[in-house]
This record gives structure tokens, C-alpha cells and sequence, in this order.
């Protein structure tokens, strides 16, 4: 699929707002499955500075600055990307029994090893109660993907989509206990999950197509950045992502933005902004097929 | 008396020592096994032995009072907050004889290059997790490996400038490391500290010991950190999360102690890739920062997001090599426990050559083979977390000492290992020597570890010759931790031959050379400002409540009208006169000793010392003053309390840029407390007697009755407090000074034209100049004070912030 791709994160101030420095990561990556033909990330008004990097996980960020008073601020992300249709085959996962000796052998620190998505992150704290919600998903000598999918489906049961009963700061537990919040909060949650039984899990940040093709139902989750999960299913299957909004398997529909451990590694703007008591006044994507 | 065994036989000896007894197995650094004194403590144990238990206390107290003194305080950590606390130094410093400390030094500095060159790996290519020489597990899940850092090539070619081991003596009588501090290591200052107190109790001793001197060490330091600055031009700051934790005062003291500038994060910026500070003269760039506070604050963009002591933008001018940062962020992983396990396989990997000096044995229970070793041997292992940065002995969280739980659990030992082994390290259970504590006038043996630091020169690790020994309060080892009631003491290395005196300056032979003009950091100059207003509006208000409590003395309550008008007057600085000492003064001072201490690093002691003493007198007498008399008695004493601190700070600090914001911070102060007694006393409508007390307050009354041949009327009293050239109470002198010593500071920063403050200042100083007492109504007063609170914005908006 083609797709052309808006993203506009917009922010007022209260008071005006002395000078600010924003780390972005708004521009999507290129992937195996993905490729990002143009892109563009801009700001209004126009940054003082900007510099364009790499952070550890591969992401693209965008750093700006602005050194004068500002009032409103707002950072957008233009361009066109093809995504390419995964195809989820046939279940190559190790068992999930056999998956912590796998994980053993990789002497590797790079950014796909495994071994950073296993420990507590910092919006992924150990909750024994999720411990406790994901041990009880588990049936015998299931393998690791099967596990996941099992994670996936009975938190989109618990869960009632509610973009009123969370903010970007809610933490996993409050958000499970409620069972209502967004994708942020089901990934956030998943995640602490599928560490709890072993699985290494990350946070995937992207963008969801916003019209469905005909005949079929609207996804949650496209009228803003949308997340879902990655897990490591072993050697032979490596990351596989999950979507437990949608409780499906990330196709054709997901565009990525940014691949972390939490969202504080993929956060779409961080940085002095939120000090100056500012607040969101306007968070919108289109995510439109190219025929 | 002069052989060892003779001097252990003496009577005097024999009552120090009585009850000397190190549990069995463990080395004692003055006793041998078998009972004999080890040469190098013969000198100290004689010169303990002579003294009279008095004279020794007496000793004792004068290195305390150094301390004190000089205000060397720890914070300690309670269930209800944090205190400061006197140093507890324990008096009797550890000896080590050089030749002795040669070898734990070359052992340290090969421990050093090894460090440098882990970090430079974890931070680069990653070969050792690759290898199989370090788990990948122990670096993806380390809170203190962050992986901003990674790829992060430090501008000076090295990660590590500044580090700290922490030593102890085996049974055997070797050393052995038990830990490595590579954040942010700390206690070198109070080294110094400890040294200065222990020479003033042991004076004679200290001078005929040839005990090594510290300060080459810090000078070696200052010269390699100035080395750093890239083109020469930038400055050195020393960056401290602030005075809430428990080594600020450290960070200031060797802010002053080597010249740098003390700084919050608050205060710095990063432009463009560079990193820059705010001063009274704009912001200008710093080259190198010698980081004082956790890796993972420094940046909230980019590291923990929730800091509110970091700076944005820091890791991204350190990836564009804006600034050489002392040690490199991240390093904190190089405290990692587990770590302990793989140095040794990784000395032989990269150094080609065993650890010269070992380190506590450990095992990592994330590994199965030796899991089970340390579950074999549970009885002679210490348990703790694998990721902790803490001492075996230190450590806050569970620990499991012998196989038996210390604290918090109820789950078999086992069991905890086999669930959660990964997280934690077994280390082997090492006794620490014992070292002499004077102890009730007795000499008892204490268990001790070293804390030895290195800094890297040019000409490679210099190690800091001894100065600091944490002593356990009790015999148990565990109750070394400062927070649990250890001490502190001195480390002598001794030499044979006499020692050269070192100091931190250059010889003075020399070249004479002024260094470059001293930065003033805004932040700085604020709390000058503040600290000038605070202690002069403490001073009107004891003034006036010393009034307030005369009349009250002589004319009983609600007599006088005026004695009402005075307590309203008072009411407008937040004080209560039903309280005879009211708690809104102890406020304002502690207000004054708050700025006071975040400017530390360029205050004099000596002022910082009658600060702190007159703000401690009033919170001790504030319990017992009575009203009257009493009252009037005790305002006078605080009175000459504040005339002895502004003679000492006026008197006696370098009129550079900071004496100035202090200075107009008084005189703006004083001229807007002169403007508001002439409001409310010398008004028209004022209660009689007001001349009177308005000319009192102002100081005055001797001057107005040499000047005026009539009564205290409106016109006298304006004439002396308002508008008098002559006068340093009034507000025309104060203005006076303002506009001079701004202008001195503009003339500093170069401006052509007169700045935005003179340009508020100079129409106030010209009416004053030509104005006569009747153009000053109350209202024109009225006036006066909302121009100087102009003066004072403009002030602050050009300067401060």
C-alpha cells in the first residue's frame, strides 16, 4: 500500500513560553516492509535550529529549538511511505519453555537484542497483578507467539476503548484496573505482561490507516499516533508485532514510526514544552490510501 | 620507652589499650596476631599515651570545632526528613606506610585504565558481550547503562577522568577492592576537610610524621581539568543537583577551594550544540563540566524525563562535542555489584595481565554453574543485588548475610535464589581489618575501609595519597554506613624521609599572572541581591520591634497610639508582636541564611559563620524572651549580632561583581524600609512621638541633634532620612549607592549607553538630589517605593535573570 501521511501535534501556551527545545520522533522508518518515499517534518513557526539523528533503537529524531516567545507552537510531519503486507505464516515461535534459553545465547547489546526488552522500563514498571493477569492467559506448553495472542485477546476483552479515562502520563496498573484507556495504556499493559512470562516486549509507535477499505469497520485508534506491541518469538521468528487495540497482528494498515522499550523511548515530542504549562490543543492524523 | 614492645608495657599504654581485642581472624592495622605493635604506630600510640585523658579530649574538641567552624556538615536521612549533622570524624587517622601504598596505588591505577576501557567498550562496540566475556543480560537490564550514551564519542578521548575505589584489608593482610565509584564520586573534599582537623589535634605529631600532602593531588586535578578546555577560552564549572543533598557543601567546597564555578542546572542552557551559562553579563560558554549529580538527571529530553535537576539538550551537545564532561554520562554502570564477577576474565582479555590488585569475590546467580557454587556455600556468602552500586556492606535492600536473612523476609534463602537469581550476586563473606577508634578515652578496634581516589592527568592516574577511612560504629561491619552511625577518619601514608610541603598554587618563583576575570553565574548574584534585602529587612524589623517592646516597657500596653502604629508596621513584614520574638523574624533570617548557602562557594567562612550564629541565637532564645525589658535586652544583642556580620561581609569582601549585587541589595532594601517609616511615622497624621521613632529607627538621633538647633518636626526628620547626602540611613545615600554600583557593573559589561536600569535609577537620584523636604508629602513617598521596586525590576531583568 501507498499511503500520504499528516501528522500535526499542536500546542498553546498559557503564558508565553521564553524559549523551548523539542526532541521529535515523528518521521517514520525505513523497514523491510516499509519504505518512506518522502518525508518531511516541520514546525510553525519555523524552528531557531534543528538537527536531524539517529537515536539507539534506530528511530529518526528531528531536535529543535525555539529562542523566542511563543504563544502556540506546532510541529507537523508530511510524506508518503509503501507498506508492505506481512505475512503472518505459519507459527515458526519457539515454545515459550524453551524461549529463556534462546534469549541466554544472544551476546548481543545491539538494538534488536532481546535482552533489552525483558526488564522493567520506565513506564513499565513489575506489577504483580499483571503478573498475574498474564500467567493466567497461559495454557501448557503453548509457544511463545500463541502466548502473546492469548495476552492480546483477553486485554482487548477487559479493555473498553476510552480515549476520556487516560492521559499520555497514566501508568499501566491504573489504566488495567480501570480496563478502559487507549493503545498507549493496552500496549503499556501488554507489555508488562508478556515480560512477566518471559517474553521480551517493546513499544512500536506508528500510524494506523484512518479509512478503511470498503466493507470494512473503522480501526480504533486512527484519529491520533497510534501504538502497539513487538515481542520476540525466538531464532527463527524473531519480532513479531501485535496490535491489542485491534487484537490482530500488525498488517498493511500499520505504518512505523518508532520502535522502543516504552513510550518514553518513542515519545512524539518531548521536551520543554510541557513546563511552560502548555497543553495540547490539537493532535491529528490522516493517514490517506494513494490509488 | 623507646621500643615498641617497652612502650605497649607502659602503665599509660596499658589503660588505652585495656579491652583492645580484634576478633579472631581479623587483621588489625596496629596490632599483630600476636599482640606486638607494627612499628608505624608506635610514634601515635606513645603521643596518645602521654597526653592526659583531658588534654586528648581537649584535642579532640579543637579538630570538632574546626569542623564546625568551618561548617563541614553531612545530611542525615530520617523517617521524618533530613537533618544537617556535625562530621563525625573519628580523631585517631588510619597510618599506612608508603612503600605499602605504592603498591595499592599501582594496583588502583591498572584497576583504573581497565575501568576506562570497559565503559569505552559497553559505550562502543560492544566486543565484551560479544566475547561471552560479560553477560548481555547485565548491561540490557542496568539502570545505569544509558543507551543515549552509546555511540557518544567524549571529546577528550576518555570516559572516565575521576574515580573512587573502595578498599579493604583481607585476613591475610593484602587489600582488595570492594567497590568501584565511577558516577560521581564523592568525599575527596571532606578529605580535605578531615585533614585539616586531624593536623589541628595531632599538630606536632602531623608535623614530624612525613605524612604526604593531599593538595598536589587537587592541584594535579585543577591543571588536567583546565587542560580540557578546548581552545582555552571556556570555562571549568562544577555541576551539583543543589543543596538538598547530602554533598553540597563538598561541591562548594571545592568549588572555592579550586576556582571553578558552582552550578545548577537551572542556569545552564545548551545553544546550538554548546553548553552555556547564564551570568550577570549574558550567557557564556562552558568547556568543561565536573559533574556532581546522577547520570540518568542531567537531561530531561533525553534521559529521565521526569528530572527537574537536568538540562535539556546536555546529551546532545555532548554528541556534537560541545563540552568535555568529567566522567562521561553513564558511568554509573561501572558501580554495577555483578560486574565484581567478570573484571577479573576481562583484565586478562584487555590488559593482557591478572588484576594486579583482586576484587571481593563474586558470583553472578544468573548463571547456573554459579548459582549453585554460592548455594553450596551459602554459609560464607553475602547476598545481595546484582545491580546494586552500594558495598556488600552498605546496602539498603535485602541481603542475606551467612544464609540468614538481615532483614524484610520471611522466604527461604533457597528459594530466592533459584526465583529471582539473576538479580542478585553472591560475594564472599570477607572480614574487614580493624583499626584503633578512641572510644570513652579508650583505644577499641573499629572495622575500616579506604576510600582511595584517582584522577587522570596527562601524565596518567594520579591517586590522592591517603585522607579518608570510614570507621564502623560498632565492631559488626555492617554498621559502616555513615547513615548508620559510622565515622569518618584521616588516612596518613607515611614516609621515611621528610615529604615535600605541596600546595595548591604554583610555585612562587613562578611567573606572576592575573587569572581571567571571575564570572558571576546570575543565579549567584540573585541570592547576593536577596541576601543583601533579607538581612537589611532583618535589621529594620529587630530595630523596630526593639522600639515597639521599649514603649511597651515604659508605658505599659495600649498606652501609646504610636506603640499600635508600630505593631501594624510590623505586621506589614509578617510579624506578630504578641510573640516577644516573633516567628516570622526567624523566617526572614532563615530566609537570609537560605540565599546564603546557595552562594556558598564565594562567601567567606567567616561570614557565612556569624550568619548561621545569629540566626541559631534568635532560634534559641526565642523560647524565653518576655516582653519589656527582656525583649528590648534580647533585640539588642541580635542587633550587634547583624552590625558584626555586615562589618565582617562589608568590610572585608573583594568589591567584585557579587559584593556589588549584595550591596545594592541593601542599600535598595534600606532605602525602601527609610521611605516606609517616613510613611508611617512622620506623616501628618502620625500618632505623636512619630518624629521621634522615625529619627530612632533611621539611627539618627545623636546626628539630629548636632544638626537641628530645633525639635524633631516633619521637615528635620525628611531632611535627615530622605534627603541627607551625609547620611547613611537615608534614602537619597542609598540611591546614591545604587546608581554607582550599577553603574560600575554596567561599565563591566561594556555598555556605551547607560543601561535600563540607570535609565530608572537617574531620574529618582535627580529629584532626590535637588528635592526639599516639603516636596516629599507621604504620597510623594508613596511614590518613591513603587520607583524603587522599578529599580529593582529592571534589576533583575537586566542581571538576574
Amino acid at each position: 500500500m501507498l499511503y500520504d501521511i499528516r501528522l500535526t501535534l499542536a500546542y498553546d501556551y498559557a503564558s508565553p513560553a521564553e524559549a523551548s527545545r523539542t526532541l521529535l520522533r515523528i518521521l517514520p522508518r525505513d523497514l523491510d516492509r516499509q519504505e518512506v518515499l518522502e518525508g518531511v517534518v516541520t514546525a510553525d513557526p519555523p524552528a531557531s535550529w534543528r538537527q536531524e539523528g539517529t537515536d539507539f533503537f534506530g528511530n529518526h529524531t528531528v531536535e529543535m529549538t525555539h529562542e523566542f516567545s511563543l504563544t502556540q507552537l506546532s510541529f507537523t510531519f508530511t510524506g508518503r511511505v509503501r507498506r508492505d503486507e506481512t505475512d503472518a505464516g505459519l507459527d515458526l515461535s519457539t515454545t515459550l519453555a524453551e524461549l529463556a534459553t534462546e534469549i541466554e545465547a544472544i551476546d548481543s547489546i545491539g538494538a534488536d537484542s532481546p535482552h533489552h526488552f525483558l526488564a522493567p522500563s520506565p513506564r513499565v514498571p513489575h506489577e504483580p497483578e499483571i503478573a498475574a493477569f498474564a500467567r493466567a492467559c497461559l495454557k501448557p506448553d503453548m509457544t511463545t507467539l500463541a502466548a502473546a495472542q492469548a495476552v492480546a485477546a483477553a486485554l482487548h476483552e477487559r479493555f473498553e476503548f476510552d480515549p476520556t479515562a487516560t492521559d499520555a502520563t497514566t501508568a499501566p496498573i491504573v489504566a488495567f484496573r480501570n480496563r478502559r484507556g487507549v493503545c498507549q495504556d493496552m500496549s503499556h499493559v501488554m507489555i508488562a505482561a508478556l515480560r512477566e512470562i518471559g517474553i521480551p516486549a517493546g513499544y512500536v509507535s506508528g500510524f494506523l490507516r484512518t479509512v478503511p477499505p470498503k466493507g470494512q469497520e473503522r480501526l480504533e485508534g486512527a484519529d491520533a499516533m497510534h501504538a502497539w506491541v513487538r515481542c520476540w518469538c525466538g531464532h527463527e521468528m524473531g519480532w513479531i508485532e501485535i496490535d491489542p487495540t485491534n487484537d490482530m497482528l500488525a498488517g498493511a494498515d500499520h505504518v512505523t514510526v518508532a520502535f522502543g522499550r516504552d513510550y518514553s523511548d518513542v515519545a512524539p515530542a518531548r521536551g520543554s514544552l510541557r513546563t511552560a504549562g502548555a497543553h495540547v490543543s490539537g493532535h491529528g492524523v490522516d493517514v490517506v490510501p494513494v490509488d | 620507652m623507646n621500643k615498641p614492645e617497652d612502650l605497649l608495657r607502659s602503665d599509660a599504654a596499658r589503660r588505652l589499650l585495656d579491652g583492645y581485642q580484634p576478633p579472631p581472624g581479623v587483621e588489625d592495622e596496629m596490632l599483630r596476631d600476636d599482640g606486638t605493635l607494627r612499628p608505624i604506630w608506635a610514634s601515635m600510640l606513645r603521643h596518645l599515651a602521654q597526653q592526659s585523658p583531658e588534654v586528648l579530649a581537649q584535642r579532640f574538641a579543637r579538630g570538632e570545632q574546626y569542623l564546625h567552624d568551618t561548617g563541614v556538615y553531612f545530611r542525615q536521612y530520617t523517617k521524618d526528613g533530613s537533618t544537617e549533622r556535625d562530621w563525625p570524624l573519628s580523631h585517631v587517622p588510619v597510618l599506612i606506610h608508603d612503600t605499602e601504598w605504592q603498591g595499592l596505588a599501582d594496583g588502583l591505577r591498572q584497576r583504573a585504565d581497565l575501568l576506562e576501557q570497559v565503559m569505552a567498550d559497553l559505550y562502543g562496540e560492544g566486543r565484551l558481550v560479544r566475547d561471552g566475556l560479560l553477560p548481555a543480560e547485565l548491561v540490557a537490564r542496568n539502570p545505569e547503562w544509558l543507551r543515549p550514551m552509546v555511540g557518544v564519542k567524549p571529546r577528550s578521548g576518555h570516559h572516565l577522568h575521576f574515580l573512587a575505589f573502595e578498599v579493604g584489608r583481607s585476613p591475610d593482610g593484602s587489600w582488595m577492592v570492594l567497590g568501584d565509584r565511577a558516577q560521581a564520586p564523592s568525599g575527596s573534599g571532606f578529605a580535605l576537610e578531615n585533614r585539616v582537623a586531624t593536623g589541628r589535634t595531632f599538630p606536632e605529631l602531623f608535623a614530624e610524621s612525613n605524612v604526604h600532602r593531599l593538595a598536589g593531588f587537587f592541584r594535579q586535578f585543577r591543571d588536567a581539568l583546565n587542560g580540557l578546555r578546548g581552545d582555552g577560552e571556556g570555562r571549568v564549572g562544577i555541576l551539583t543537583p543543589g543543596q538538598h543533598v547530602d554533598t553540597y557543601y563538598e561541591h562548594a567546597y571545592i568549588a572555592r577551594y579550586l576556582g571553578f564555578l558552582l552550578l545548577e542546572a537551572g542556569e545552564l542552557a545548551v545553544d546550538r550544540g554548546r553548553l552555556t551559562v547564564r551570568t550577570i553579563n549574558g550567557a557564556v560558554p562552558l568547556d568543561v563540566l565536573w559533574r556532581r549529580l546522577d547520570s540518568n538527571s542531567a537531561d530531561p529530553l533525553e534521559l529521565d524525563e521526569a528530572s527537574a535537576i537536568g538540562t535539556p539538550g546536555l546529551v546532545s551537545a555532548l554528541r556534537s562535542g560541545g563540552l568535555c564532561m568529567v566522567n562521561a554520562l553513564g558511568s554509573g554502570v561501572m558501580e554495577t555489584r555483578a560486574f565484581l564477577a567478570f573484571l577479573p576474565r576481562i583484565a586478562e582479555r584487555l590488559l593482557d595481565a591478572p588484576l594486579a590488585l583482586p576484587n571481593i569475590a563474586t558470583w553472578w546467580c544468573g548463571q547456573q554453574k554459579e548459582r549453585a557454587y554460592v548455594l553450596d556455600h551459602l554459609d560464607r556468602m553475602l547476598i545481595g543485588p546484582a545491580y546494586s552500586t552500594g558495598l556488600p556492606f552498605d546496602s539498603e535492600s535485602p541481603t542475606v548475610l551467612g544464609g540468614q536473612f538481615r532483614r524484610n523476609s520471611e522466604q527461604p534463602v533457597r528459594d530466592w535464589i533459584a526465583q529471582d537469581g539473576r538479580n542478585l550476586v553472591g560475594q564472599e563473606a570477607v572480614t574487614l581489618s580493624t583499626t584503633p577508634a578512641m572510644i570513652d578515652g579508650k583505644l577499641q578496634p573499629r572495622p575500616m575501609v579506604l576510600r582511595v581516589f584517582a584522577a587522570r592527568t596527562p601524565e596518567g592516574w594520579a591517586i590522592m595519597p591517603g585522607g579518608y577511612a570510614r570507621i564502623g560504629r560498632t565492631i559488626e561491619p555492617t554498621a559502616l554506613a555513615m547513615q548508620a552511625g559510622g565515622s569518618v577518619a584521616d588516612v596518613w601514608v607515611m614516609s621515611d624521609e621528610p615529604v615535600q610541603a605541596e600546595t595548591l598554587h604554583p610555585a612562587s618563583d613562578a611567573a606572576f599572572s592575573r587569572k581571567f576575570p571571575v564570572l558571576l553565574p546570575a543565579r549567584s548574584a540573585d541570592n547576593l541581591y536577596w541576601l543583601g534585602r533579607y538581612v537589611e529587612r532583618s535589621e529594620t524589623a529587630v530595630r523596630l520591634l526593639r522600639a515597639y517592646h521599649r514603649r511597651l516597657e515604659a508605658y505599659g500596653p495600649d498606652a501609646l497610639p504610636l506603640t499600635d502604629r508600630i505593631a501594624a508596621h510590623l505586621e506589614t513584614f509578617g510579624l506578630d508582636v504578641d510573640e516577644p520574638l516573633p516567628a516570622g523574624l526567624l523566617a526572614l533570617l532563615e530566609q537570609s541564611r537560605g540565599c546564603a548557602s546557595k552562594v556558598r562557594d564565594r562567601f567567606s567562612t567567616d561570614g557565612w559563620n556569624a550568619l548561621a550564629d545569629l540566626a541559631a541565637t534568635a532560634r534559641r532564645m526565642r523560647g524565653s524572651v518576655e516582653p519589656g525589658a527582656d525583649a528590648v535586652q534580647v533585640m539588642g544583642i541580635l542587633l550587634r549580632k547583624i552590625a558584626g556580620y555586615s562589618g565582617l561581609v562589608h568590610e572585608n569582601m573583594f568589591r567584585f561583581d557579587g559584593w556589588r549585587f549584595l550591596t545594592i541589595g541593601r542599600a535598595l532594601e534600606r532605602a525602601d524600609q527609610t521611605a516606609a517609616l517616613l510613611t508611617a511615622f512622620a506623616d501628618p497624621d502620625a500618632p505623636e512621638g512619630g518624629f521621634d521613632l522615625a529619627v530612632e529607627l533611621g539611627d539618627s538621633v545623636m546626628t539630629h541633634r548636632r544638626r537641628y538647633t530645633v525639635e524633631t518636626n516633619r521637615a528635620t526628620v525628611i531632611d535627615l532620612l530622605a534627603l541627607d547626602a551625609d547620611n547613611p540611613r537615608s534614602v537619597f545615600f542609598q540611591v546614591n549607592i545604587v546608581k554607582d554600583e550599577e553603574d560600575k557593573l554596567a561599565r563591566n559589561r561594556g555598555a556605551a549607553r547607560s543601561s535600563p536600569v540607570a535609565r530608572q535609577v537617574l531620574p529618582l537620584w535627580t529629584a532626590l538630589s535637588v528635592a526639599e523636604p516639603a516636596d516629599l508629602s507621604t504620597a510623594r513617598l508613596v511614590d518613591i517605593r513603587s520607583e524603587l521596586s522599578a529599580i529593582s525590576d529592571a534589576l533583575t531583568a537586566r542581571y538576574l535573570s
